[in-house]
């Protein structure tokens, strides 16, 4: 009898830790361009190739490239640029405002702000997206009001969420912003659920799912999946591939498979690809998949190759996880330089017009800050009644909690 | 009024809610063609279509999950969950989100879902089939906990449940569902239909969720019980002799203090009986709040009469189900002292 071999566990490893060069080199980008634009009506065998690839339009010199190109005016790519600076001065701000101990946690999209913000611009009114904690674009993109997001995020007497809520947990039922949950991917089958009611209904709206590389290893992705596939519901499912999941790399949660994207093809759903930090490319892929959800074709998943520049939460130091270079080493550039050399290179954006939007949108930031803040920040000024903590919990208050109250002298 | 088995009840208060309200929609595994293994949803797709009851996948989370979502937009799901056995896999659905998208969104958004799950043993179902898992919701802020024991009683509080603006756990006592077992496996149990209690109001009516219902009234002792326990109390004080009063609390939260008070502030004396696992059960909540509130009214330790703290055997089914014989010494343990 031969002796039998010992096992071994296998435990993922990205590719660079701190103190390592990282060289992306070996990462196949495609060209920008280079990917078909398939029907809306392609039954999902016959892309499967698209999982695999990345749907690019934007290419180096800045031009608008390829069958996913020429689909915004220069007027809607503007506004998209606008947007992407507000959500970064929005960002740092706040980033500031947590730093000087105004509040207590806060989450910024560094690198990531084509995705929420392009996305919106496909969405209709009525539409719904179910977002993780990194898409606040989809607000600022419909142009919410900062100061309501900073009551929120200071717990403020004017916080609407009267701060019950850790910092940008909102919830805009209006602007189509399902409330975040903070526990992780429950928020994946909600959207099916939320879908398959408009469908119920016979409805036209649809419904958008956010969920990061992290998550997608929990029971709730795979939940929306089967869901979605089985009564082809009228949803988008967004996955968000930063590479970061905290300190994980995606590879703990992809384990051996080729892409976040790929995995919609084992139910059966058309799957995209798509560079995250082209803002004409995450809008042509949303549109696409918009398309098909509101021709009653079913879900399509895409997935958002981008990079998380800065740090999961203020509650983490990257740099303890991995090499400080890594960031400017990701070979998809910077979504709002890229997004501006696009308008330069057309002619209907200079630098001189940049740096007057960047110190316009500073302002306009800093005075929505001034007035958040003079409705009071966590830990001085407004804030919401104590009261407030008894309340909602049910829709009427039951004896209970009302002695409890009473008993907490509020 | 008819007669009804209490699935029937179940299911007609399904009905007469699909009917009226075009927003309930029912699901979940096996409870659209075929109607649901226990029949509770039998004949509701084909009466309202396949857009209003359906099969769902196997999966827990993802019934309550797309319940909560469909209740976001604005319908009013009632689901199932096969056995409440099978519930954990939603739990983290039910405890951080339905229960609590109210009070995070500030009521922006709201969950009105009903999740019914068959609950108890009695069917020879094993570890598997037979657990009684309310505490594990009475411990979460935002949701309501019904258990009901009868059928009329089933019906008005699954059309409350159905109506109520909050997620609401909806317990069947599974060894109920024909007729109303008090313990005694070893006898023939009379079907609702010849009995009494299966008469059931036709059409649209509701049992107020909150409000316990004194089904025995007595001097000396007060039993507090839900489910099946109600008629296992009612063997036991028959059998005993003992004029115990019976509370059938039919809704755990939230809870109807005021009549366990007036009750055993009248008797001095209490057992509480569930078929739930000892440690840290419901009956725990219970004894607390009446020594909190009737301490100096009270004659003799309060007792506790429950499942062991095994998991639910199978051939040992009856060792295990707290039956009359258990509760009978329970109500002689606290008369004597």
């Amino acid at each position: 009898m031969s002796e039998k071999q010992r096992l071994h566990l296998h435990v993922p490893e990205p590719e660079f830790r701190p103190g390592d060069k990282p060289d992306f080199s070996n990462v196949t980008i495609p060209k920008a361009g280079s990917v078909r634009r398939p029907d809306v009506d392609v039954s999902p065998e016959e892309i499967r190739d698209l999982a695999y690839s990345i749907i690019r339009v934007l290419n180096r010199d800045g031009n608008a490239v390829g069958p996913w190109a020429d689909l915004l005016s220069d007027d809607e790519l503007i506004k998209g640029l606008r947007h992407m600076m507000t959500l970064r001065a929005f960002d740092a701000r706040m980033m500031m405002a947590q730093r000087q101990g105004k509040t207590s946690f806060y989450m910024q999209h560094l690198g990531e702000e084509a995705v929420s913000t392009a996305f919106q611009c496909a969405l209709e009114k009525g539409d719904m997206n179910f977002p993780t904690y990194r898409q606040a674009g989809l607000l600022l993109a419909q142009d919410y009001p900062m100061v309501k997001m900073m009551n929120q995020i200071y717990s403020n007497e004017e916080d609407p969420l009267k701060g019950r809520q850790l910092p940008i947990m909102y919830s805009e039922k209006e602007y189509g912003f399902f409330s975040i949950s903070g526990n992780l991917g429950t928020q994946y089958i909600q959207a099916v659920g939320w879908a398959m009611a408009s469908a119920i209904k016979n409805d036209t709206k649809i419904a958008a799912g956010w969920i990061g590389d992290g998550s997608t290893a929990e029971s709730d992705f795979h939940a929306a999946l089967v869901f979605a596939s089985t009564y082809k519901a009228p949803v988008i499912l967004n996955v968000v591939n930063n590479q970061w999941a905290i300190s994980t790399f995606q590879g703990i949660a992809k384990g051996g498979s080729g892409t976040f994207a790929a995995r919609g093809h084992g139910f059966g759903i058309p799957a995209l690809r798509v560079d995250g930090n082209d803002y004409l490319a995450v809008y042509a892929v949303a549109k696409w998949a918009a398309e098909r959800a509101r021709l009653n074709l079913g879900p399509t998943m895409i997935e958002y190759v981008t990079y998380r520049a800065g740090g999961h939460s203020t509650s983490d130091d990257p740099a303890a996880y991995r090499p400080k270079e890594e960031s400017d080493a990701w070979p998809l550039g910077d979504p709002i330089e890229r997004l501006k050399l696009h308008l330069i290179s057309k002619g209907v954006w200079s630098e001189e017009r940049d740096l007057q939007t960047q110190a316009e949108i500073k302002d306009t930031v800093l005075a929505a800050q001034k007035e958040a803040e003079s409705h009071g920040t966590l830990h001085s000024g407004g804030s919401p009644s104590a009261r407030e903590m008894f309340e909602d919990v049910y829709k009427e208050m039951p004896p209970h909690l009302r002695r409890q109250r009473q008993e907490a002298g509020i | 009024m008819s007669r009804m088995t209490m699935i029937e009840a179940i299911r007609d208060a399904m009905d007469v809610m699909m009917g009226k309200n075009d927003d309930v929609v029912v699901f979940g595994e096996d409870v659209g063609y075929f109607g649901g293994v226990f029949r509770c949803t039998h004949g509701l797709q084909e009466k309202y279509g396949k857009n209003r009851c359906f099969d769902a996948p196997i999966n827990e989370s993802g019934i309550v999950g797309a319940a909560i979502g469909m209740a976001a937009y604005g319908l009013r799901p009632c689901v199932e969950v096969q056995f409440a056995d099978y519930v954990y896999p939603a739990y983290d659905q039910i405890v951080s989100e339905a229960a609590r998208l109210r009070y995070r969104s500030a009521g922006d958004f709201t969950a009105p879902i009903t999740i019914r799950m068959p609950t108890g043993g009695g069917i020879f179902g094993g570890q598997t089939h037979s657990q009684s898992p309310e505490a594990v919701f009475t411990q979460v802020s935002g949701l309501k906990v019904v258990v009901p024991s009868n059928p009329a009683d089933a019906k008005g509080l699954l059309i409350s449940a159905i109506e109520d603006d909050d997620p609401v756990i909806y317990l069947e006592p599974k060894r109920l569902y024909n007729g109303p077992f008090d313990g005694h496996h070893d006898q023939p149990v009379t079907p609702w239909s010849k009995h009494e209690m299966g008469e059931v109001p036709d059409g649209y009516y509701n049992v107020p969720l909150g409000k316990a219902k004194v089904t025995r009234e007595g001097a000396d002792v007060t039993i507090i019980a839900y489910g099946t326990m109600v008629h296992v109390a009612e063997a036991a004080a028959k059998e005993t002799g003992i004029d115990a009063e019976i509370i059938d609390l039919r809704c755990l939260l939230p809870l109807d203090e005021e009549t366990i008070i007036a009750s055993v502030k009248k008797t001095g004396r209490c057992v509480v009986v569930h078929e739930a696992t000892l440690t840290s059960g419901f009956g725990a909540e219970l004894l607390s709040r009446v020594q909190e509130t009737c301490f100096y009214h009270l004659e003799a330790p309060i007792q506790r009469v429950t499942g062991w703290d095994t998991p639910y055997p199978h051939a040992q089914e009856w060792a295990y189900f707290p039956g009359p014989d258990r509760v009978s010494r329970a109500l002689k343990q606290v008369m004597e002292a």
